[in-house]
């Protein structure tokens, strides 16, 4: 410690000693901050303060002999408050690595939307915290195919994104050999069996788009099915589906469900991170998220995608408890 | 310096751990430690004892003055052949200081100390060397 703290010191210690005034109190205060960021320990602050006393008077010498006990007990504070500096300093670290980590992710999933003439593509992911659970993805095909994936793997953080680029390149590598979304599952699901932890599971809705005859050929794997909204009968309809969620079981197989979008249908693939919500203290109901589905439908595909996260974020009070991802497909 | 010599306390009490606290010390005040030094001193000397005492049931504290390139400073060796520590890492890792086990406080003697050394093997005991230069 500088002489140049210790003279400061006793002149507060001495202007306060005067005047009891709370200047110097809050002189005090604003010091204490001042000393924390020069590193200063209590043990030392304690020193300091024995040491003020002799320029004060004379000082009995039991209030001498009494620093000794109290310096010893603040030595405990000391090592608690280096350590607490030492954590922040790997804490910055931790973040800078986990900001890294959650960039690598985002390079993921598409970095944009693919456009045609009369299939409209509305999308909003957002991650919880820094490393997202869902993954999602789109893929176009040159025969006019576009591939939908959404998915939802258990656990947060680094588990699920590693998982995450795991289901990506395995999704690539069986991609132009297999068939269905149904074959396409079940080779998933052995992949994903083998290759996480047991506590984990991943479920998923994986689809593929006819941009020519407007069908859509899905199959499920423990993922909540979204809605279809018919446009001729102004109804929104539960997407039917059933499968188990992948990794729980190495032979698991799925059926292919098919549905078709007539001009002004529109197709809502989701997380449970959507649906999930408590609003105030009851959960939110499908029959409400439909009521506000229903009131964005004229809008575009990512119109209504980023109005309904809006609103069920607001509903919410901007909590967002879980990974939220939403995929809108809309044939205009 | 030329009186002092390197002492060593056989710890298997709380007595012993008080009496290595007190020649340490003595000794970092003989070589010119100031008041806050001295305190940290005998609080690293504790640190070391307890964990000889609470986990091997007993061992050694060795207090020696030493001199390098013309810098004085002072050495404590802690030495026990009691069950050693499985992961050293763990051990002076922030946090795990407050669990209460063997190794417990460590991280804080690191961050008091200048240079600090530990080697142990399971079953077979630890030694724990730190040394704090006069500044």
């Amino acid at each position: 410690m500088t002489r140049g703290i210790e003279k400061k010191y006793v002149q507060l210690l001495r202007d306060y000693l005067a005047g009891q005034g709370e200047d110097q109190l809050y002189d005090a205060q604003q010091l204490g901050k001042w000393l924390l960021l020069q590193d200063i320990s209590p043990e030392e602050m304690i020193d300091l303060h024995g040491r003020a006393l002799e320029y004060l008077g004379d000082v009995p010498e039991f209030v001498r002999a009494s620093f000794s006990i109290l310096t010893e007990v603040m030595i405990e504070y000391g090592n608690e408050h280096r350590s607490v500096t030492s954590m922040r300093s790997k804490h910055k670290q931790f973040q800078s690595e986990m900001a890294v980590a959650s960039a690598m992710q985002k390079s993921l999933v598409p970095q944009e939307l693919p456009v045609y003439p009369d299939v409209e593509i509305g999308l909003v992911s957002v991650a919880a915290k820094q490393i997202s659970g869902d993954y999602y993805n789109i893929v176009t095909h040159d025969d006019g195919r576009l591939c939908l994936t959404i998915s939802d793997i258990t656990g947060k953080g680094i588990s699920a994104a590693m998982c995450m680029s795991m289901l990506k390149y395995a999704m690539e590598s069986l991609g132009d050999m297999l068939h269905g979304p149904d074959e396409m599952l079940r080779h998933l699901n052995r992949v994903v069996e083998r290759n996480i932890d047991p506590s984990m599971f991943v479920t998923m809705l994986f689809g593929c788009y006819d941009t020519q005859k407007h069908r859509f050929r899905y199959a499920v794997a423990g993922h909540e099915p979204g809605f279809v909204y018919r446009a001729k009968e102004g109804r929104f309809y539960d997407m039917e589906g059933k499968g188990m969620a992948l990794g729980i079981c190495s032979d698991s197989h799925y059926q292919e469900y098919e549905v078709h979008l007539d001009v002004g249908d529109v197709l809502i693939l989701l997380t449970d991170g959507v649906t999930e919500r408590k609003i105030g203290r009851y959960y939110l109901h499908r029959d409400e998220l439909v009521s506000y589905l229903e009131a964005e439908l004229g809008t575009s595909a990512q119109v209504m995608a980023d109005n309904l996260y809006s609103k069920l974020l607001l509903l919410s009070q901007f909590e967002l408890p879980d990974d939220y991802t939403m995929m809108i497909l809309r044939r205009t | 310096m030329a009186e002092l010599y390197p002492e060593t306390i056989k710890i298997d009490s709380v007595a012993d751990i008080v009496a290595a606290r007190q020649v340490g010390r003595n000794m970092s005040r003989q070589l010119g430690f100031g008041t806050i030094m001295q305190s940290r001193m005998a609080t690293t000397i504790s640190e070391l004892a307890r964990n000889i005492f609470l986990y091997a049931g007993e061992g050694t504290i060795t207090i020696t003055p030493i001199e390098r390139e013309g810098a004085i400073g002072l050495q404590i060796t802690a030495l026990d052949a009691g069950p050693g520590i499985a992961d050293i890492r763990k051990v002076l890792e922030d946090g795990y200081s407050t669990s209460g086990a063997l190794g417990a406080g460590l991280p804080g003697v690191r961050r008091m100390m200048d240079e600090f050394d530990i080697q142990s093997a399971l079953g077979e005991g630890t030694k724990v060397i730190v040394v704090k230069w006069r500044s």
